[in-house]
Formats: C-alpha cells, sequence, structure tokens
C-alpha cells in the first residue's frame, strides 16, 4: 500500500495520473458530442435520447459518479502539480525564451485548464443541474437548450469556452502518449496529429451548438 | 580572419553570495565576432581585476561541449540561443552590432545561485550517485564482439550517453525538471547488456532522488529538449517512463 502510495506521489506516477485520467474524460467527450450531435437533428431525434437515457438512469447514475471522480482527481492532480512546479522554478529570467521552445498549449495547461473548470461548475448549474433538480418542462429538453443559447451570453459564452478545450486537448492528447511510454520516433508525429484533429472536431462540434441555436433563434422560427 | 568587430550591450547578473540579492551590471562592449562568449567574459574580467574590481564568477572546463560545467542563460536560452551548442562554443558572430544580451545563472531551486553565474548542481550528482553507474566490476576491455549489440540499441544508447549533464534541460524547463537529465542517464545503461540487470533498481532509486532534491515534475512542454546542447530526445523520457513502470510492477510483484 505505502509503495502504491510512493508510487502516485512520484513525478511519475503524477503524470500518470494525468495522463490516465486526462484520456477517460476524451472518451468522456466523445460520447458527450455524439449526443450533442443529435440537436442537428431536430426535438424529437434528441429528446427520444434523452428518454432513452432515462430509461437506464440507474447505471447513468453509476456512471456520473466514476465520471466526477475522475473530474476531481484530474483537477486536484493538476492544481497539486501546478503548485508544487511553481515552487521548483520561482524565477523568471529577464528576456523569456519560452515562445520560440516549448507551445503554447503546453505552457498554458493549467489556465485553459481553469477556465474549462470554472466551466463546467456552471455548465452543470445551467443544465444538468437544472435538468436533473426538477426543472420545469424537462420533458422537453430540446427546447431548454434552444432557450438558453437563444440568448446571445450564453451562447458566446459557451463558444469562448470551447476554444480553450481545444487548446487543452491539442496538448493533452499526445502529452498523454507520451506519459504512456508510447513515444517514438516513427509514431509520434502522427499522435499529435490527431490530438490536434481531435482538439478541432471538439471545439468545432461542441462550439456548433451555441452557434446553430443562437442563429435559428435570430432567423425567429420555431 | 574575421569582419571587423560588434559593439554589444551586455547585462550581467551579479550576486554576491547565495543570499544576496542580485542585480543585472551593464557593460559595453567592443567584441571580435570570432570570440567565444566565455572569451568575452574573460577579457572584461581581465579588465575588472586591472581596476581592482571583483571579476565575474562563471564556470568552465574543457570549453570544447564535452564537459557540461559552462551553462548560463543568453536571452532566456540555456546555453545560448544556437541550437545544440553549449555555452563555450557559442561565438559571438551569431550576434548582431548593436545587439543586447542579458546574461544570467541558471534558475530553478533546485539550482542554487553561489555567486554570479555559478549555480549549485550538487543535486544532479546525488541523482547520479543514486544509480548512474555498473555497480560490477566490468574487467578488462572485453574481446570485441563478445557481447553482440544491434546497431539501433548502440545509437539509441550513445545518443542518450552524449548527455553531458549540464543542466541546460532543468533551467529551460517552466517546472524546473530534470527528466530529460535523469532519462538520458537510465536510457543509456538500460538499452545495453551491461546496464540491464539493475535497470529497475536504477530507475527507482534515481527518480526517488531526482524528486527529494526539488526539482519539479515534467509536463510535456519539451523545452529541455529545444535547449539541450546535445539535443538528447524526450523519447529518452518516454523510455524511462516505461522503465519506471515496469519496475513498480516488478517490485510490487516479486515479494
Ligand atoms: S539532457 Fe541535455 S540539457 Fe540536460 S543535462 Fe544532459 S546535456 Fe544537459
Ligand atoms: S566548458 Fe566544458 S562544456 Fe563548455
Amino acid at each position: 500500500m505505502s509503495q502504491l502510495k510512493q508510487f502516485f506521489n512520484s513525478s511519475i506516477g503524477k503524470k500518470l495520473v494525468m495522463a490516465t485520467t486526462g484520456i477517460l474524460l476524451i472518451l468522456f467527450l466523445v460520447i458527450h458530442l455524439i449526443n450533442n450531435l443529435l440537436l442537428f437533428g431536430g426535438p424529437d431525434a434528441f429528446n427520444q435520447n434523452v428518454a432513452l437515457l432515462e430509461s437506464i438512469k440507474p447505471l447513468i447514475r453509476v456512471i456520473e459518479v466514476i465520471l466526477a471522480l475522475i473530474f476531481i482527481y484530474h483537477i486536484y492532480n493538476a492544481y497539486k502539480l501546478w503548485w508544487e512546479n511553481k515552487k521548483a522554478n520561482p524565477e523568471k529570467y529577464a528576456v523569456s525564451a519560452k515562445k520560440e521552445n516549448s507551445t503554447i498549449y503546453s505552457r498554458t495547461m493549467v489556465i485553459t485548464g481553469s477556465v474549462i473548470f470554472i466551466f463546467l461548475v456552471i455548465h452543470l448549474y445551467t443544465l444538468w443541474g437544472k435538468y436533473n433538480f426538477g426543472m420545469e418542462g424537462s420533458e422537453n429538453y430540446f427546447e431548454v437548450i434552444k432557450t438558453l443559447f437563444a440568448n446571445p451570453i450564453w451562447a458566446a459564452f459557451y463558444f469562448i469556452i470551447m476554444i480553450f478545450l481545444g487548446y487543452h486537448i491539442n496538448h493533452a492528447f499526445q502529452s498523454s502518449f507520451q506519459t504512456f511510454g508510447w513515444s517514438s520516433k516513427k509514431y509520434t508525429p502522427l499522435v499529435k496529429k490527431i490530438g490536434t484533429f481531435l482538439a478541432i472536431i471538439f471545439a468545432v462540434g461542441f462550439a456548433s451548438i451555441p452557434v446553430y441555436f443562437f442563429l435559428i433563434s435570430l432567423g425567429g422560427q420555431g | 580572419m574575421s569582419e571587423k568587430n560588434i559593439d554589444l550591450t551586455l547585462n550581467i547578473w551579479r550576486q554576491e553570495s547565495p543570499e544576496a540579492k542580485g542585480h543585472f551590471e551593464k557593460f559595453e562592449e567592443e567584441i571580435s565576432p570570432d570570440a567565444s562568449i566565455l572569451e568575452v567574459l574573460d577579457e572584461i574580467n581581465n579588465r575588472l581585476e586591472a581596476e581592482g574590481k571583483a571579476p565575474i564568477a562563471f564556470e568552465s572546463d574543457c570549453r570544447e561541449g564535452i564537459c557540461g560545467t559552462c551553462g548560463l542563460v543568453v536571452n532566456g536560452h540555456p546555453h545560448g540561443p544556437l541550437p545544440k551548442t553549449a555555452t563555450c562554443q557559442l561565438h559571438m558572430r551569431n550576434f548582431k552590432d548593436g545587439d543586447t544580451l542579458y546574461i544570467e545563472p541558471f534558475r530553478a531551486t533546485a539550482f542554487k545561485v553561489l555567486k554570479d553565474l555559478i549555480v549549485d548542481r550538487s543535486g544532479f550528482d546525488k541523482i547520479q550517485v543514486a544509480g548512474g553507474f555498473i555497480s560490477f566490476n566490468t574487467g578488462s576491455a572485453p574481446d570485441g564482439n563478445a557481447i553482440l549489440i544491434s546497431k539501433e540499441l548502440a545509437d539509441q544508447a550513445l545518443d542518450a550517453a552524449e548527455c553531458i549533464g549540464c543542466g541546460a534541460c532543468v533551467a529551460a524547463c517552466k517546472n524546473s525538471s530534470a527528466m530529460l537529465f535523469v532519462s538520458a542517464k537510465v536510457s543509456h545503461f538500460a538499452l545495453l547488456p551491461q546496464g540491464k540487470p539493475e535497470r529497475y533498481e536504477r530507475v527507482q532509486s534515481m527518480v526517488k532522488v531526482m524528486d527529494e532534491n526539488l526539482f519539479g515534475s515534467c509536463t510535456n512542454t519539451y523545452a529541455c529538449e529545444a535547449e539541450c546542447p546535445k539535443g538528447i530526445s524526450v523519447l529518452n523520457i518516454a523510455r524511462m517512463n516505461r522503465e519506471y513502470f515496469m519496475a513498480e510492477l516488478k517490485t510490487g510483484t516479486d515479494e
């Protein structure tokens, strides 16, 4: 047991935690995105899917708890790392060469991550929480989302956050592979490309929802 | 011979002692483009000494890029802006007339500034002592080809062995992580038959000592690889992670 604890407190153990929880969260995002895209199928397709998930509610609840634990561990470990690393490197150079030796994605993980964290809390409150805790009209979830994004402030907020998400994922995916030890001259360039591809798909995919509903609201249809 | 001399403004870090507060001291110099940056410091020091002032403290030994003592930071780049070049091999022809340079020591909690441009890198020594060696006597030189090693493995091991232990990777890293250095040492042994028997104990004890000595944790920014004067690849860090996971599994199940 103490060996395990020691492992997770080692520098390599901590990066394994970031990478493993991170990859699991990416998997969650894939499923989340697929569900979101059903919104483009119109109210019936989307609400049917909601009803389907509703019918397996106990299972969903279990998954939610696991997911919450993964999120919490990912966030907790990230801030711990950030704090320790700040202590390990308190002083800056007179001239910064950081732009020339590393990517902005890799340097801003704690910033993009924090923004996503704040978003997550708000997002849980505006959509998940209201849905789960006695919101009126939750039988027509499609309408709820449509109404939310008719508000330009909400639409813009969700849209902007997705850019941060893209930045985060762009570093995260290839970084996880490196941490797992799955790097090589041959495959790493491909892994990086896949990571960038995923980042774009997530950013564009998720951001398309608020944009779509906002535009619809402008058109004044339905 | 060379083109004409260039005029540079050098801001050089001066710090009396580890506890003292440091500051930049400004020097306006006319410099031969053929001089290395250390030679420029030598010249300034000659003058300072003639004037009865304290010379700028900096480290160097081989002055041919192999000993690793000469690390300093030029305009934010450990070992200067030229890729894969140690400070001692950095010549002033790489700068333009009128340039302003900021020369300062490696900065990291693990590398305390001792004086001016000299930092305490004993953390690296401690990591080396923890496992950067082979603990059995290898005897006299073995017969050639007695132990066969594929070209590919030999290349990877020797690439890792190129690490000169200078500490630029730590200095470049926003987390002051020593992973590139440690992974180079771990890889260089783990890839060769002579190093294999102790590979798992080695990686565990070197990582442990690294973590104990105030080096930060790696977050894969790869600034180390970009600044390393020997071009040590971050693929070594991936290899070290694999070694470490294997070591944990092994020691976790052996008992
Ligand atoms: S890995 Fe490169 S930068 Fe780090 S100590 Fe070795 S030679 Fe220096
Ligand atoms: S003085 Fe030896 S590497 Fe520069």
